[in-house]
């Protein structure tokens, strides 16, 4: 078909009515409402076609489904929209600045996806024969290099399944080791600024949670921790860099009273991506440290997971890690150790924390992201992220209140102070940078200052992009002390959804779809 | 570097800005002599020789598509449609985060709802979880859970669970109040393994959790498992890590189950050598607040539009702190996903006809090892996975018909080690194995065993 030219050009007239009407459909341009699939399709419709086998005898012992299961079904092409309609109410990486503190949202590279899906590593099965697996084991084994060599630590356990379960992995073999020196003890120390994984693991492994305070400067107070320190204490938690964005300048000298009272030194490392080729926490004292691979190692947050957390261990506490993982054979070939091959209760392994060996489409999207790097390119990015970091708080501490003076690392914490008497919170701030096309930053995290203000840029931001993020937030800063508060109450104005009425989803939970809605 | 987009005037000009001479005056709080360590790392790499570099590796795996491929353990080769590595592709999805800022997540947030309706559906009881890392942490939280719901803290754990997955409850649980009973496997009596869980309970019992169909396959009528345990107030926790037999089994709920949890990669996941996988969690409507995990729930917005948010988060760490159920945070988002892309595909006429082919081809498995000499088959009983008795040691077969360009399936004796199993083979058969996939296995095998 050939276009024709009536009704063209088209120009920039017409009245501005935008959003003043509710259109016919419910869609309004390109912002289309999407119901559920529920509402759309039926038990009847199917997506796939598949072989027809015909009828025959059953070997179920008579527990045949014979009840409708409810599921309703839509053809690909409806398939396909659907999924595509609702991807576009999403905010996403690839859309803008993330500046989503504590959580390192940077780019996600597209060859990392593609080694994912190679056959010899998407489809291949966690028991197989390990000899046909080998190139699979290398690549693990690989990955451990470079995680032990980043660090500085003699060994690693690559299964858990993201940072908690990291945690939980680390203070398991911090109590395994404490066990089996026969010393029982009860306390895990952690700082007001830790995040909620950090005392929910330790009570998770049955140990008593006491917070330290932290000191004006948002560094771990040393002389409470010292206090704090005695024969009950297990092990201390501290992310370094902590949540503040601050390096704790004193962690050698945390180290040292920790393990002179006899105790662990667990290091929270969601905030490896400032250090990488920068620092070694082995040489700083850390004992146990999980690394978040999708968010130092650029795997993907896939709207809240698959996550990989790796754990490396030093010395002390390298004999108790979990099964299974990767060994040399005298042959030369590799071999995954799944078993303890002395009698169980002798064992120093804390046993077996997943049904297989961990996250490979993650191992392998962090390898990809290291070798592109090299050591030196990993390095360049942590300076990058710092440097980062630190120029949006250059470029903002004059309109907003900056909560600890100094250089910071990757993140830059500013808290509300500059919001006194404007009647605008941190949250309406965080949602009117969804009006201006952000992501908000992390808010109300950490709890040591008040309503906090968690900015980290990553290195993946150019200097246009910060520039032109600056800008937007100087001008909401501006207009929130101008009295311009309408930008704020009702924000965000022009995302799919105004602000969503949580009491109510908590108070009557409707936690799926049913028919008689 | 590719990925960074500072150029070096660009860090110049930041550095004035922020009025430092070097980057490294901003790390000034390192202690100096541990700053920029001399660290033996390769160079960066172009990506065509990322690429070229791990291809090799992969070259030397052999890839489940590229043989007859009989393996199975809880892990399961199925067709996946195009259409759902494509959708879970956008950028939109992939490059997301947790949906903490629902006006700008009702893509993730509605999808959640979806897969929580699903999933729900599947196993048949009132509401499920956001997802959680696997089916077997997801069992060792379902187990910890009965503990909070009953306040009583022996488990039984019967003898057809997966053995990966009780070492994982075993460890799991080893440092909490919970003690775990583990039973012994009998591949050969399904109804003597199911028997010995019923005698274990008692008044001081918080669970049984059982596994259907089980490590070797049998499938179970769990009924009067679910009247024992309910008679002594324990709960019943029913695993499922082949959720396609959700398509053709009764559904845990449907049998009396209190929780349900399961592995649902069958459903729009690969193999991956093990993961991300997908756990699956689901239960009845009175237990929702003992819940791990995240839960995503109906609400409206200002304007009193339906939307979606996170909700009943006081149960998590992040509110909760060291109160909370679960230390859980990040889970499977993507790859639910994948599953409920994958799920709205078949829609419950699909997955019904891929279960029926599932079973059909199990069968043709089934008859085909009936027919070799000195092979004897463990099953009256199964969906989709069979265990044979061989004549010989079941790992030295595998092992010989890999060598042979066949994956033949798991010799018992890697799940459980020092049993005495060791002639035991669990072989799976799904959609994707064809007739001549079958009779090549039955032709190498016959050679081998005679």
């Amino acid at each position: 078909m050939s276009m024709n030219n009536q009704g063209r050009p088209t120009s920039a007239t017409g009245s501005s009515t935008s959003d003043q009407f509710e259109t016919f459909s419910g869609h309004k341009g390109l912002r289309l409402a999407e119901p559920l699939i529920y509402e759309i399709g039926s038990r009847e419709t199917t997506g796939v076609d598949v072989e027809d086998v015909g009828d025959f005898e059953m070997a179920l012992g008579g527990l045949e489904r014979t009840a409708a299961i409810g599921c309703a079904g839509l053809s690909e092409p409806d398939t396909v929209r659907h999924y595509t309609r609702l991807s576009r109410l999403n905010y996403g990486i690839d859309m803008g600045v993330f500046p989503l503190g504590s959580c390192t949202m940077k780019h996600n590279p597209r060859l990392n996806e593609k080694m994912a899906r190679l056959p010899g590593i998407g489809d291949i099965h966690p028991l197989q024969p390990q000899s046909t697996v080998q190139g699979a084991l290398e690549l693990m084994n690989d990955l451990s290099h470079w995680l032990m060599t980043l660090t500085g630590m003699p060994a690693v356990a690559l299964s858990p399944k993201a940072g908690a379960h990291g945690e939980l992995c680390g203070v398991m073999a911090i109590r395994s080791a404490l066990e089996a020196r026969g010393d029982a003890r009860e306390v895990i120390l952690c700082p007001e600024s830790a995040h909620g994984t950090n005392p929910a693991t330790a009570a998770f492994c049955g140990y008593k949670v006491k917070s330290i305070p932290g000191k004006v400067n948002g560094r771990v107070d040393l002389e409470a921790l010292k206090t704090a320190l005695d024969d009950t204490v297990a092990a201390v938690m501290i992310t370094n860099p902590n949540t503040c964005g601050l390096f704790e300048n004193e962690v050698k000298e945390i180290a040292g009273a920790v393990h002179a009272a006899g105790a662990f030194f667990y290091c929270d490392g969601a905030n490896f991506n400032a250090i990488m080729g920068k620092a070694r926490p082995g040489d700083l004292g850390v004992d146990a440290m999980h690394f978040n691979l999708h968010k130092t190692f650029s795997t993907p947050h896939g709207g809240g997971g698959p996550g990989s957390g790796p754990v490396v261990f030093s010395d002390a506490l390298k004999a108790h890690v979990p099964l299974p993982f990767v060994m040399q054979t005298a042959e030369g070939a590799l071999e995954l150790k799944e078993w303890p091959e002395i009698a169980e209760g002798d064992d120093p392994s804390m046993g077996r924390l997943t049904a297989f060996h961990g996250q490979m489409g993650m191992y392998v999207r962090a390898l990809s992201y290291m070798l592109s790097h090299g050591g030196d390119g990993l390095k360049q990015a942590s300076e990058d992220a710092v440097l980062n970091a630190n120029y949006i708080q250059a470029s903002l501490k004059d309109v907003m209140s900056l909560s600890f003076e100094g250089p910071c690392m990757h993140e830059a914490l500013f808290d509300d102070r500059f919001l006194k008497d404007t009647g605008v919170t941190t949250l309406d701030f965080a949602k009117a940078m969804i009006d201006e096309g952000y992501h908000p930053m992390t808010m109300y995290f950490p709890l040591v200052v008040h309503g906090a203000m968690l900015v980290e840029p990553t290195e993946s931001e150019s200097k246009f992009n910060l520039d032109q993020f600056i800008g937007s937030m100087r001008g909401l800063a501006e207009a929130a002390k101008a009295g311009e508060t309408s930008r704020f109450d009702g924000a965000p104005y022009f995302a799919p959804r105004k602000r969503l009425d949580e009491t109510q989803a908590a108070r009557k939970p409707v936690l799926r779809y049913s028919e008689a809605d | 570097m590719r990925y960074l987009p500072l150029t070096s005037s660009d860090r110049q000009l930041m550095l004035d800005k922020i009025g430092v001479r070097h980057v490294d005056d901003l790390f000034r709080d390192v202690p100096a002599d541990d700053l920029n360590p001399d660290i033996d790392l390769p160079r960066r790499k172009t990506e065509m020789e990322v690429e070229r570099y791990l291809s090799k590796m992969a070259a030397k795996n052999i890839a489940a598509g590229s043989v007859p491929f009989f393996v199975g353990g809880g892990a399961y080769k199925h067709h996946v449609p195009a259409t759902v590595d494509h959708m879970i592709q956008r950028g939109e999805f992939l490059t997301a985060y947790t949906p903490y800022q629902p006006e700008i997540a009702q893509g993730t947030l509605q999808y959640i709802f979806e897969f929580q309706t699903q999933v729900a559906q599947l196993t048949g009881m009132d509401v499920a979880n956001a997802s959680m890392y696997d089916g077997s942490t997801a069992t060792a939280e379902a187990v910890m859970m009965a503990r909070r719901v009953t306040r009583k803290k022996r488990a039984v754990v019967a003898g057809g669970l997966h053995p990966h997955y009780r070492a994982v409850v075993e460890t799991t649980t080893q440092f909490t109040d919970d003690e775990i009973i583990a039973l012994q496997a009998q591949p050969a009596d399904a109804a003597a393994e199911l028997q010995a869980v019923i005698d274990s309970i008692d008044e001081t019992t918080s669970c049984v959790v059982v596994q259907n169909p089980t490590i070797t396959g049998h499938v179970l009528d769990l009924r009067p498992l679910a009247e024992a345990a309910h008679a002594q107030k324990a709960l019943l926790i029913v695993v499922v890590t082949e959720v396609v037999s959700l398509g053709l089994v009764m559904s845990p709920g449907e049998m009396g189950a209190d929780i349900v949890v399961g592995e649902g990669q069958s459903i729009g996941n690969g193999l991956n050598f093990g993961g991300p996988y997908v756990g699956l969690f689901a239960t009845n409507q009175k237990y929702v607040r003992q819940m791990p995990g995240r839960l995503c729930g109906e609400t409206v917005d200002a304007d009193g539009k339906r939307g979606f948010v996170l909700t009943l988060s006081t149960r998590e760490q992040h509110i909760r702190r060291e109160k909370a159920t679960s230390n859980i945070c990040t889970n499977s988002s993507l790859c639910s996903l994948a599953f409920t892309v994958h799920m709205t595909l078949l829609g419950e006429k699909g997955l019904r006809e891929v279960a029926k082919v599932n079973h059909h081809k199990a069968q043709q498995l089934k008859a085909a090892m009936a027919a070799i000499e000195r092979v004897e088959v463990l099953n009256d009983t199964f969906f989709n996975e069979i265990t044979i008795r061989l004549p010989k040691d079941a790992t030295v077969v595998v092992e010989g018909l890999a060598a042979k360009g066949i994956l033949a399936g798991i010799p018992m004796a890697r799940l459980t080690p020092n049993a005495g199993m060791d002639d035991l083979l669990i072989m799976a058969a799904t959609e994707t194995v064809t007739e001549d996939d079958i009779e090549a296995l039955a032709a190498a095998l016959k050679e081998l065993v005679q």
